[in-house]
C-alpha cells in the first residue's frame, strides 16, 4: 500500500463545553479521495478543525493516526509535518506578511535545515502552480489573505496545498463561496493532486463539487457522527433526493447537533 | 511634584556656547530667553506617565567627536544604516556634537536646495532659518523641555527645498551619541516650499546602558502649498539615555506631510508626533511603531489637528510589549471648527507579549465641526491565537509563526521607509528586541 493511513477512531470533541462529535469512525488510505457530506451544523467542519488541532476545539475521547501514530499528542505544527494539511473553510489574514514569503516559510518548515528550497525554484514552482489555478500574479507579493475576496482564498488554500504537497490533505468547504468557473479551477488543481500516495478528505454539503471530483467513498454526518457511507452513488443519490430519506432510513428527525438552552 | 535639580548651565555658559558657534544675534538671544523661561516653565505632563523623577538634567553638553574623511572609517554598527552600492550623495553624519560627515549633491545645491547641519545652516542661511525656527510649529514657550532644547540645541540639521524642486533620492541624517554622556539637543527643520517634494530620513543611534544621559530633539517640518514631505526615522537610543522626541508638522495648502517613524528606544521616552494641517485639502499619514522591553516607560503621542477644509489625516500606531515595559499610546484625531469635508482616521493597536508589560491604547477624536467624516480603531491583545494555529498549520513552528505575525504587524513602518539599509536595520532592531 503507497501513501500514508489516517484513522478517525470514535471521536468525540466539544467546543465550549458542548459536545459536537459524538463517535466518529473514518479511515484514510494514501490513493483514496473521500467525500464527508451532510447538511449544515452535523459536525462536518468540527471534524477538519479537530484533525488539525484548532485551538477552540477539545478531544474528549477517542483517537486520531496517522500511520499509527497519535496525532492527538502532537502540536499543530507538528502534524502538519507528519503529513497534514487542511485547506481552511475560513483562513486568516495576517496583516505584513506576504503570501510568497508565508509560502517559502512553510515549504522549509517540511524540510530539512540546509536543505530549504532555493529561491530560484520555489517562483517557478508557485508561477506554473498559479497559473493553474489562474490567479493574478501580484497576489503573491499581497499580504496573507488581506483584503482577498472568498475565491481568491479558496485558491490559496488550494495554492498552498499544491506547494506543500501533503499525505493527506482535508479540504473544508473549499466550494462554498465559488461561482462555477472558479469552482472548476479549484478542481482541476486539487485533481493534479492525484497519485497513489496522496489521500484527501473532502468537506462539502453540496453534490456540486463532486461532479468535477469523483471520490472513491462518500460518507453522509448527521448528529455529530457518520450514519451511512457508500461509494460515489451515493453522493449522486443525495444530489437528486436530498437528506430527507436517510433521516427516514434512520430514523432522526433533527440532523443538527442541536444547541444549548 | 517635581524635583528642583538646577542646570548646571546658565545664562554665562549659553553665551559662550553660542559666541563660539559664531551664532547670529537673534539665535543667542533665543537661548537666552528659553533660558529665563526654563527656570520657570513646567514639565510637559503626558497623559498618564508621570516624567517628574525622569533625568532630563544629568548630560554633557558639548562632546566632539571625530570628523572622518570617508565613510569607510565609521564603525561597522553605523555603516549599517547606509546603502553602501550607492554613492552617498546627500547625508550628514553628526557624531556627539560634530558633524563627522556631510555630502549633498551638486545638482541639487546648484538647484538651490540646502542641507546642511544646523550651526552652519546658522551662520550661512540666518534670515532663512529665522523665519521657521521655533515659530510655526514647535514654541519655545510650551513647557520646561521646548525652553532648554532652545536654550541649549547643539545639533541637529537644515533642510531647505525651493519651490518646485523634486528630489528623487532620500535625504538621509544619522545621529551618533558616541559618548556615553552626550545629550544629544538636534534641531531637525525641514521646509518645502511651494510645490516642492523631498524625503528625508533619519537615525538616532547610542550604546550607553550605565552611564545616563538625556535626548531632547525638536522636530519641525513645514509644507508649503503643495509640497510634499516624506519622514522617517528609527530612534534607537540605549537604555542610559532618557529621551524626549517632538516631532512636529505644519501643512499649508494642498500639501502633503507623511511620518514613518520607529520608535526603537530602550530607555525612557517621551516621543510626540503632531500635524496641523493648515491648509485647505492637506493630508498627513502618521504611522509610527513601537517595542517596550525591560522596565522601560514610554509614552507616544500621534496627533493630527484639522484647520483646513477637506484635510484628511490617517495615523497608525502599532506596538509591541514585552517583560515589564509599559507604553501609553494616545491617538488623537482633532478636527477644529470651520474644517468641514474632512476626515480623521486611526487605528490604534498593541501587541502584548507579557503578562508583566502594560500597554494602553487611548484613541481620542475631538470634533467641532459637523460635516465631516472621522473612525477610530484601537485593540490591546496577545497574538491571535488563530492566526497562530493558521500559520502552524502550515508546519511553521509556534516562534516562527509568533515571529512572522510580530514583523507583519511592524511592517507598516518597515515598509515606508525609504532606505534600504534603513529598512534593513529596522528589522535587525526589531528582531533584537523582541527575541
Amino acid at each position: 500500500m503507497a501513501g500514508s493511513t489516517l484513522e478517525i477512531k470514535d471521536l468525540h470533541v466539544e467546543i465550549e463545553g458542548l459536545e459536537i462529535l459524538k463517535g466518529v469512525n473514518l479511515t484514510i488510505n494514501g490513493g483514496e479521495f473521500h467525500a464527508v457530506m451532510g447538511p449544515n451544523g452535523t459536525g462536518k467542519s468540527t471534524l477538519a478543525s479537530a484533525i488539525m488541532g484548532h485551538p477552540k476545539y477539545e478531544v474528549t475521547q477517542g483517537e486520531i493516526l496517522l500511520d499509527g501514530e497519535n496525532v492527538l499528542e502532537m502540536e499543530v505544527d507538528e502534524r502538519a509535518q507528519a503529513g497534514l494539511f487542511l485547506a481552511m473553510q475560513y483562513p486568516s489574514e495576517i496583516s505584513g506578511v506576504t503570501n510568497s514569503d508565508f509560502l517559502r516559510s512553510s515549504i522549509n518548515a517540511q524540510r530539512e535545515e540546509g536543505d530549504e528550497i532555493s529561491l530560484m525554484k520555489f517562483i517557478k514552482d508557485m508561477d506554473s502552480k498559479m497559473e493553474t489555478l489562474d490567479m493574478d500574479k501580484n497576489m503573491a507579493q499581497r499580504y496573507l489573505n488581506e483584503g482577498f475576496s472568498g475565491g481568491e482564498k479558496k485558491r490559496n488554500e488550494i495554492l498552498q496545498l499544491m506547494m506543500i504537497q501533503p499525505a493527506i490533505a482535508i479540504l473544508d468547504e473549499i466550494d462554498s463561496g465559488l461561482d462555477i468557473d472558479a469552482l472548476k479551477v479549484v478542481a482541476k488543481g486539487i485533481n493534479e493532486m492525484r497519485n497513489d500516495a496522496f489521500g484527501c478528505l473532502i468537506i462539502t454539503h453540496y453534490q456540486r463539487l463532486l461532479n468535477y471530483i469523483t471520490p472513491d467513498k462518500v460518507h453522509v454526518m448527521m448528529q455529530g457522527r457518520v450514519v451511512k457511507s457508500g461509494g460515489p452513488e451515493l453522493s449522486q443519490r443525495l444530489e437528486e433526493e436530498g437528506y430527507d430519506w436517510i433521516k427516514q432510513e434512520l430514523g432522526i428527525e433533527d440532523e443538527t447537533i442541536g444547541q444549548k438552552a | 511634584m517635581t524635583v528642583d535639580v538646577s542646570l548646571p548651565y546658565d545664562k554665562e555658559y549659553v553665551t559662550q556656547f553660542s559666541n563660539g558657534l559664531q551664532e547670529p544675534e537673534w539665535m543667542r538671544n533665543l537661548r537666552l530667553d528659553a533660558l529665563e523661561k526654563s527656570e520657570t516653565l513646567q514639565l510637559p505632563k503626558p497623559d498618564k506617565t508621570n516624567i517628574s523623577k525622569w533625568n532630563f538634567t544629568e548630560f554633557k553638553h558639548n562632546v566632539q567627536g571625530e570628523v572622518i574623511d570617508s565613510l569607510e572609517d565609521l564603525p561597522a554598527e553605523i555603516q549599517d544604516f547606509l546603502d553602501k552600492e550607492k554613492e552617498q550623495q546627500n547625508l550628514v553624519i553628526q557624531r556627539n556634537h560634530t558633524v563627522a560627515y556631510a555630502a549633498i549633491d551638486q545638482e541639487l545645491k546648484d538647484q538651490g536646495v540646502i542641507f546642511t547641519d544646523m550651526a552652519s545652516a546658522l551662520r550661512d542661511h540666518s534670515d532663512l532659518v529665522q523665519k521657521y525656527y521655533m515659530n510655526d510649529a514647535v514654541h519655545v514657550d510650551e513647557h520646561r523641555l521646548t525652553a532648554l532644547h532652545a536654550a541649549l540645541m547643539n545639533g541637529g540639521v537644515f533642510l531647505y527645498v525651493p519651490k518646485n524642486v523634486q528630489i528623487e533620492e532620500p535625504i538621509q541624517a544619522i545621529f551618533w551619541q558616541e559618548d556615553p554622556k552626550a545629550s544629544l539637543i538636534n534641531h531637525i527643520l525641514v521646509v518645502a516650499e511651494e510645490n516642492s517634494s523631498v524625503t528625508y530620513v533619519e537615525n538616532y543611534i547610542s550604546h550607553n546602558k550605565e552611564e545616563k544621559t538625556s535626548a531632547n530633539n525638536v522636530t519641525e517640518v513645514i509644507a508649503k502649498d503643495g509640497a510634499k514631505v516624506s519622514f522617517g526615522a528609527v530612534d534607537n537610543f540605549d537604555s542610559g539615555t532618557t529621551v524626549y522626541m517632538n516631532r512636529r508638522g505644519v501643512a499649508y495648502r494642498d500639501s502633503v506631510i507623511e511620518w514613518a517613524l520607529g520608535q526603537m528606544n530602550e530607555g525612557d521616552t517621551v516621543s510626540e508626533n503632531i500635524t496641523h494641517l493648515i491648509g485647505d485639502n492637506s493630508h498627513s499619514n502618521a504611522k509610527t511603531v513601537a517595542i517596550g522591553r525591560g522596565s522601560q516607560k514610554q509614552n507616544f503621542t500621534a496627533n493630527i489637528t484639522h484647520f483646513g477644509q477637506g484635510s484628511d489625516g490617517y495615523i497608525l500606531q502599532h506596538g509591541v510589549m514585552k517583560d515589564k515595559a509599559s507604553a501609553i499610546f494616545n491617538g488623537i484625531g482633532k478636527i477644529e471648527h470651520g474644517a468641514s469635508k474632512s476626515n480623521a482616521e486611526q487605528e490604534s493597536r498593541v501587541l502584548m507579549l507579557s503578562k508583566d508589560a502594560r500597554g494602553d491604547a487611548n484613541p481620542i477624536l475631538l470634533i467641532d465641526e459637523d460635516d465631516v467624516t472621522a473612525g477610530h480603531a484601537a485593540s490591546v491583545g496577545r497574538v491571535d491565537p488563530v492566526q497562530l494555529y493558521y500559520l502552524m498549520s502550515r508546519g511553521i513552528s509556534k516562534f516562527e509563526a509568533e515571529r512572522l505575525i510580530i514583523h507583519g504587524f511592524l511592517a507598516p513602518v518597515v515598509k515606508q521607509l525609504p532606505v534600504e539599509a534603513v529598512k534593513r536595520q529596522l528589522t535587525q532592531v526589531i528582531e533584537r528586541k523582541v527575541y
